[in-house]
């Protein structure tokens, strides 16, 4: 009920934000068709198919072989690119991703997170995040919530690689398929658990099985092949990642993010000296950013990250007053700051961007096929909640899975689906409502959204239990 | 108007046969039954004081062949409450300290009133070696019809005996792990004969399992009422009021047959999502789980 009162009003934004933004329509099958007839060269039966080894992909495999009851299942996983050898190398990848406690308790379940822990990872203790156009900020610190770190940076190759060795470390039921390039599927019609699905590869080969699971990111063509509506709109913002070198040698424990009229710039700790950058800002300006000279370039971020921005007199008044009473009332006011860090370099040739979006599957389930990961929600990284929104789905859709199968259900029954569906996008969607409400309210550069915005994170900001609660629900 | 008419015609009409609530030792428990079977004729047309066989029930249910075995039919409430009561006995019997796929397995399983077989495959596909009674031979060929049609269950089908539970009970005394009457004790006679009979096929540190229909006014308006004429869940005329039990009774049947009872949990349907779950609420229906003391 509640979740279907959410989904309507989330609906009707979507309705009014459509005529604004362009929208992207994938219901059109661009390179992967919908067979109608499979072949017949049947290359293997399986139980479960996960299509895309990404990290949420290669997640659920791993968590399908550890899994008392799961491990009994016949489980192939379908990777698109080659399976290349990792290095470990000094230099920090450009691409990082922010693991909330969900996500750890999740890898450490796996006996992923030791593996992380032994290559690389830095925790976030403080978190500050800061308005260019008024004095509101918010901070979120460890010690606030639970005495526990408030997140995790962690390189994406480093976690796909630790998932990786433990899911391969051992003999067990995941059998993985490299370069695999999907033709196609076919799926059941109805809901009857003896129609298999078929995947068709590009060479000719066709598996089949009983449950097929998405996991092949935000341009799915499983997602397609259910032919479920996906509401999708490009932000015509870009994110912009870096490598940085700090000025200073400190302990780097703090996540910066500083809203200017463009999008947010976030600084991810890495360890002392090091920080990873992602700039959301428009794509004409993306593009520009990236063409730079690197000393240029760092000279625009730090200009960015200090520049005073134009401000409007009747705002500065009304948040000085707002601190003075809250001040009064013995509550934080927001004035005990602490700077951001100046950049002195980029790692060479550590610049990228990557286009963001929004995107929302209506449905994670049809007969025989579950969505998880970007394939079923996408969202703007301003929160770093995307990919601990995936492992989410892992974590649910395994206990779900294994309790049916106690059960002694089929894998494929109506009863455990339906929970999934309905578990994830009770907690999925809010949060996607929450990361497009901030997105929207701070790419204005409007004096009453920025009073109301400033004033807004400024009591947040005094009220601790409103901050506690805002954390733990990221942390789920 | 018409509702509180209809509530009043039902009200009226038990009002002569429930005397008290919790039966005192001693007295004979059939004693309620025994007046509803004089007071109304047509249900109890067989009745016998040696039998749990109530042929008018019996007769209802065969009739219903064809329907049992489809998810979505008359039936459905019995399928979806497959997705409770088979946990509910799973952890009846075992501990969830190690999962597996067949946690039952060498648990010998009686479902009395098998029906259909609906109880009975859930639970041959956990593991367990059920054997299922019914009074009905037409249900029992039903069951017996589909135990070959699930492949999970190939390896481990589940016997079928056309019987009734004092004769099964008289050849196999404390033979089973488990015994399991879910939403049966509704439909018999001599209720005290009924437990007595279940009770004598376990084993000792044997669990038995009931689940059924209260005997209140909630019971009496939503079971038979409302889920029969409004809803049409249930098909009219499966249950009769004066046939239900209350978990008291139930409890004190079974402890003055050697049984502790363990636990007892309401259980309710979602009218919604059309999925049941235990909870506190124990006016409508429950389930009752007891061990048999040595």
């Amino acid at each position: 009920m509640l979740s279907n009162s959410v989904k309507r009003l989330f609906v009707r934004q979507i309705k009014s934000s459509i005529r604004t933004t362009s929208v992207r329509s994938l219901s059109a099958a661009d390179d992967v068709t919908i067979l109608t007839k499979p072949s017949e060269n049947i290359k293997g039966d399986y139980d479960v198919i996960i299509a895309g080894g990404g990290m949420v992909g290669c997640t659920l495999a791993c968590a399908m072989a550890k899994d008392s009851i799961l491990s009994n299942l016949k489980v192939l996983l379908l990777e698109g690119g080659p399976d290349k050898e990792y290095k470990w190398k000094p230099e920090y990848s450009n691409r990082v991703v922010a693991l909330n406690q969900n996500t750890k308790a999740l890898m450490t379940s796996l006996d992923v997170w030791k593996r992380v822990e032994k290559m690389r990872l830095q925790p976030v203790r403080y978190m500050q995040v800061w308005d260019a156009s008024s004095d509101a900020m918010i901070s979120f610190s460890s010690s606030e919530l639970l005495d526990d770190d408030v997140a995790y940076i962690v390189e994406n190759d480093i976690l796909l690689h630790a998932v990786n060795t433990e899911l391969t470390s051992t003999d067990n039921n995941v059998k993985i398929v490299y370069d695999a390039k999907i033709a196609g599927y076919q799926l059941p019609k109805q809901d009857n658990s003896t129609v298999k699905s078929y995947v068709q590869m590009s060479n000719g080969d066709t598996y089949t099985c009983q449950l097929l699971i998405g996991a092949d990111g935000a341009n799915s063509a499983v997602r397609r092949a259910m032919g479920v509506q996906y509401l999708s709109w490009n932000y015509d913002q870009m994110g912009v990642v870096a490598t940085l070198n700090l000025a200073e040698e400190y302990t780097n424990t703090t996540a910066w993010q500083r809203w200017i009229p463009t999008g947010p710039i976030a600084i991810l700790p890495l360890d002392s000296k090091r920080s990873s950058l992602v700039w959301s800002t428009w794509q004409d300006h993306a593009k520009q950013l990236l063409k730079l000279p690197e000393d240029q370039f760092v000279d625009a971020l730090n200009d960015a990250l200090w520049k005073q921005y134009p401000r409007s007199g009747s705002v500065e008044t009304v948040t000085s007053f707002v601190s003075s009473w809250l001040r009064r009332a013995g509550l934080p006011d927001g004035a005990a700051r602490q700077l951001p860090p100046s950049i002195r370099s980029i790692s060479p040739n550590s610049r990228a961007a990557f286009p963001l979006a929004f995107g929302h599957s209506t449905r994670y389930i049809a007969p025989g096929v579950v969505l998880i990961g970007d394939a079923a929600h996408r969202v703007h990284p301003l929160a770093g909640q995307g990919v601990n929104l995936g492992f989410g789905d892992v974590a649910d859709l395994t206990k779900f899975l294994s309790n049916a199968m106690y059960s002694g259900l089929d894998i494929t029954h109506t009863d455990w689906m339906s929970k999934y569906e309905s578990t994830r996008q009770r907690h999925n969607v809010p949060t996607q409502v929450m990361i497009e409400m901030l997105h929207r309210l701070y790419t204005v550069d409007l004096m009453p959204v920025v009073l109301a915005r400033s004033v807004g994170v400024q009591i947040t900001n005094a009220l601790q239990p409103l901050k506690k609660m805002i954390l733990s629900h990221a942390a789920t | 108007m018409s509702l509180w008419k209809l509530n009043k015609c039902i009200f009226d009409k038990s009002k002569t046969v429930v005397s008290s609530k919790v039966p005192q030792p001693g007295s004979k428990l059939s004693l309620r039954r025994n007046q509803t079977e004089v007071q109304n004729p047509p249900i109890g047309q067989s009745f016998n004081k040696d039998s749990t066989i109530d042929a008018a029930d019996v007769k209802f249910f065969s009739q219903r062949m064809k329907e049992w075995w489809n998810p979505n039919g008359e039936f459905r409430l019995l399928h979806s409450m497959n997705l409770i009561r088979v946990p509910f006995v799973r952890d009846g019997l075992v501990s969830a300290t190690k999962k597996d796929l067949h946690p039952l397995r060498d648990k010998k399983i009686l479902d009395v009133g098998c029906g259909g077989g609906i109880l009975s495959e859930g639970l041959a596909r956990l593991g367990a070696a059920v054997t299922g009674i019914d009074a009905s031979k037409e249900l029992i060929e039903i069951a017996e019809h589909h135990k070959h049609v699930d492949p999970k269950i190939a390896e481990n089908k589940p016997k079928y005996i056309h019987s009734t539970v004092e004769d099964h009970a008289k050849s196999t005394s404390n033979f089973y792990d488990g015994i399991v009457a879910s939403e049966v004790i509704e439909h018999v006679n001599n209720q005290e004969l009924f437990v007595k009979s279940c009770v004598h096929a376990l084993k000792p540190g044997g669990r038995i399992f009931f689940t059924t229909p209260n005997r209140t006014r909630w019971s009496q308006f939503f079971v038979i009422f409302f889920a029969e004429n409004v809803l049409k869940t249930i098909p009219q005329g499966a249950h009769q009021y004066e046939k239900f039990i209350t978990p008291n009774e139930l409890t004190f049947l079974l402890e003055r047959n050697n049984c502790h009872v363990e636990l007892t949990y309401g259980v309710t349907l979602n009218p919604v999502t059309g999925q049941w779950d235990f909870s506190q609420f124990q006016h409508l229906m429950y389930a009752i789980q007891a061990v048999k003391l040595s």
